[in-house]
C-alpha cells in the first residue's frame, strides 16, 4: 500500500490532484486513486450460477418504533446448498441496515464498500448522510454493477433505516438498474420473496411492537423456506436461525442468537399445530 | 527560475523554516491528548462548534491538531482516506495508529525539507485506544515530521511547556474521565492568563474502549462535559505500568 496520496501538494505527488476535486465519497475517491480495488471491475463469460453462490430471501417490516430486517441463512449454487449459515443482513452504520439477495460474492463486497462509504462521508463531513442520501448512494452503487447484472450477476439489496429527521423507520427496495423505491409497511427480495411477501401481506399491522415485527419476519421467512428450495428454514438440529437486525431511535441492533432462537422455536411449535401459519381473519 | 543571489547555508535554511513554523503554531491555543482509565481523551480550546481540531480517523484512532486550520484539515482528510483504503483493502484490524503516524511523518518531513514550499504550521497527535490500557498509544508529530511516542499525555500549541508542567503535577493515567478532564481544563489555564476556559469554549472527544460499537470515538457536548465533571471522583486505581 502506498502512502502517495498522503504526500504534499508538489508537482510529483498526487495530494495536489486530491484537493481541487475534494470529495466525501469513498467510492469516487477509490475509483480515482485505486480503481482495481472496486468490486465488479472485471468481466466474465461463464454462467453466473457457476461462479458465485446465490443468496436468497430477505424480509423487512416497519413497526411503531422502528424497522426490522431479517434474512435466511442459505446460499445455493444451482441445486446444491453452498453454505447453510451465510450472513446476508448487516448493519450499514449506526442507524441503518442492509440485506442482500443475488450473487453472493459481489453482494458481500458491495455491502463492505457501502459501509465504508457511509462511514467515510460521516468522518470527512463531520455529520452523517440523511437516510435518503444513503439510499440514493446505494442506488448509484447498484447502477455501477449493471454491466455484470446483464451477465447474470445480479445484486439486489433491501435497505432499511431510522430516519432521525422525521423519527420513523423506512424501507427502500432496488432493482438491478439502480432504481430505488421506498416501500410502505413491509417488503421482501430474493428467490423466496413471492411467498414471504404474501405472508407479510396477511400478517402486517402498522402498530406492530418490535417483538411482533420480528415474529412476522420469522413467519415470512418460514413460509419462503416452505415453498422455495433456495431459502433455508430454521435448522433446529444445527441451531442455525435467521439473522435479525432492528433499527430504532436508539440505533441499530443485531439481535442475539438466543432471542431469535426463542421466537423461532415458538413459530416452529405453532407450525406443528398449523403448518400453514397463523390464521388471517376474513 | 532565477538563481538565488546569496548563498544560504542548509543549517540556516532549516533554522529559518523551523522558526517560521514555530511562530505560526504559537499563535494558536493549546490542545491536549491524555490517557484515562477507559481510554483516551482529547481536549482542545476551540470557540467554534463546527471547525474541529479533534477528529475521528478510524475505529480506534483519533486525531488532534493545532496550528493552521486548512493545513491540518487536509492532513485529517488524507489520514481518513489512507485508513479507509487500508481497512478496505485488507481488514479493519490492519489499520493502526503507528501506520498513520508514520504516514503523517513522511508527509510533514517531505514538506518541511522541500525548499519551494513553506513548512506546514501544524502540530498533530494521533492516538489509538487499545483493548487494554497497556495497548493505548499516543504519537505526537511536529511540523518537521519528527514523531514522538508519548506514554501518558501530550500537549500541543504555543504554551505547551507551561501546560505540560501544570498537568504533570497531579496527572495519573488511571484517573476516571471526570478527573482527567478537570485536570486538563485546569492545566489549560496556563495558556489563558490563569483563567480556566469555559465549558462552551472546549472541544472534547474520547476514544472509549468500553463503547459497545466498533467505532470508539465519541464527541462530548457541553452538557456531556459538565456531566462528566460532576461524576464523583473515585480514588484512582494503582498506577498502570507503561
Amino acid at each position: 500500500m502506498t502512502t502517495d496520496f498522503l504526500l504534499p501538494q508538489t508537482q510529483r505527488t498526487p495530494l495536489g490532484e486530491l484537493l481541487p476535486e475534494r470529495t466525501s465519497s469513498f467510492t469516487e475517491f477509490l475509483a480515482r486513486s485505486q480503481p482495481g480495488l472496486l468490486p465488479a471491475a472485471g468481466r466474465a463469460n461463464v454462467p453466473a450460477q457457476e461462479l458465485s453462490p446465490q443468496a436468497t430471501t430477505i424480509v423487512a417490516v416497519t413497526t411503531a418504533t422502528g424497522v426490522v430486517l431479517a434474512g435466511d441463512r442459505r446460499a445455493t449454487m444451482g441445486s446444491m446448498i453452498a453454505q447453510r449459515d451465510i450472513h446476508k443482513v448487516f448493519a450499514a452504520d449506526e442507524y441503518s441496515a442492509i440485506g442482500i439477495a443475488g450473487s453472493a460474492g459481489l453482494a458481500v463486497d458491495l455491502v463492505k464498500l457501502f459501509r465504508v462509504e457511509l462511514e467515510h462521508y460521516e468522518k470527512i463531513e463531520g455529520s452523517p448522510l440523511s437516510l435518503d442520501g444513503k439510499a440514493n448512494r446505494l442506488a448509484a452503487m447498484i447502477r455501477g454493477n449493471l454491466g455484470l447484472a446483464l451477465q447474470g450477476f445480479v445484486v439486489i439489496p433491501l435497505f432499511v433505516g431510522w430516519d432521525t429527521e422525521i423519527s420513523c423507520g423506512r424501507i427502500f427496495s432496488y432493482d438491478a438498474t439502480g432504481g430505488c423505491y421506498e416501500e410502505t409497511g413491509y417488503h421482501s427480495v430474493g428467490s423466496g420473496s413471492l411467498f414471504a411477501r404474501g405472508a407479510l401481506k396477511k400478517l402486517y399491522r402498522p402498530d406492530f411492537t418490535m417483538t411482533k415485527g420480528v415474529t412476522a419476519c420469522i413467519q415470512a421467512l418460514f413460509d419462503a423456506a416452505d415453498d422455495d428450495s433456495a431459502t433455508g428454514g430454521p435448522d433446529l438440529a444445527r441451531q442455525i436461525f435467521p439473522v435479525v437486525i432492528t433499527v430504532d431511535a436508539q440505533g441499530v441492533d443485531v439481535l442475539a442468537e438466543a432471542d431469535v432462537a426463542k421466537i423461532t422455536n415458538q413459530v416452529v411449535a405453532s407450525r406443528q399445530r398449523r403448518p400453514g401459519g397463523p390464521e388471517a381473519k376474513l | 527560475m532565477t538563481q538565488p543571489l546569496f548563498y544560504v547555508s542548509p543549517e540556516q535554511q532549516i533554522k529559518d523554516r523551523a522558526e517560521f513554523a514555530r511562530a505560526g503554531i504559537a499563535r494558536g491555543r493549546s490542545a491536549l491528548v491524555l490517557r484515562y482509565a477507559d481510554g483516551i481523551v482529547f481536549v482542545a480550546e476551540n470557540r467554534s462548534q463546527t471547525l474541529h481540531k479533534v477528529a475521528e480517523i478510524y475505529d480506534r484512532i483519533g486525531f488532534a491538531a493545532v496550528g493552521r486550520y486548512n493545513e491540518f484539515d487536509n492532513l485529517r482528510i488524507a489520514g481518513i482516506r489512507h485508513a479507509d483504503v487500508r481497512g478496505y483493502t485488507y481488514d479493519r484490524r490492519d489499520v493502526t495508529g503507528r501506520m498513520l503516524a508514520n504516514a503523517y511523518a513522511q508527509v510533514l518531513g517531505t514538506i518541511f525539507s522541500t525548499v519551494t514550499e513553506k513548512p506546514y504550521e501544524v502540530e498533530l497527535a494521533v492516538a489509538e485506544v487499545g483493548a487494554t490500557a497497556a495497548q493505548d498509544q499516543i504519537y505526537r508529530l511536529t511540523f518537521d515530521g519528527s514523531v514522538a511516542d508519548e506514554t501518558e499525555f501530550c500537549v500541543m500549541g504555543g504554551s505547551a511547556e507551561a501546560v505540560t508542567a501544570a498537568l504533570r503535577e497531579n496527572y495519573d493515567p488511571a484517573h476516571r474521565l471526570g478527573r482527567a478532564l478537570s485536570l486538563a481544563i485546569e492545566a489549560l489555564s496556563a495558556d489563558n492568563d490563569g483563567q480556566s476556559p469555559a465549558v462552551e469554549a472546549l472541544e472534547v472527544a474520547v476514544l472509549d474502549r468500553t463503547r459497545r460499537l466498533p467505532r470508539k470515538f465519541r464527541r462530548l457536548t457541553a452538557d456531556g462535559i459538565t456531566e462528566a465533571l460532576a461524576t464523583p471522583v473515585k480514588k484512582p486505581r494503582a498506577r498502570a505500568k507503561a
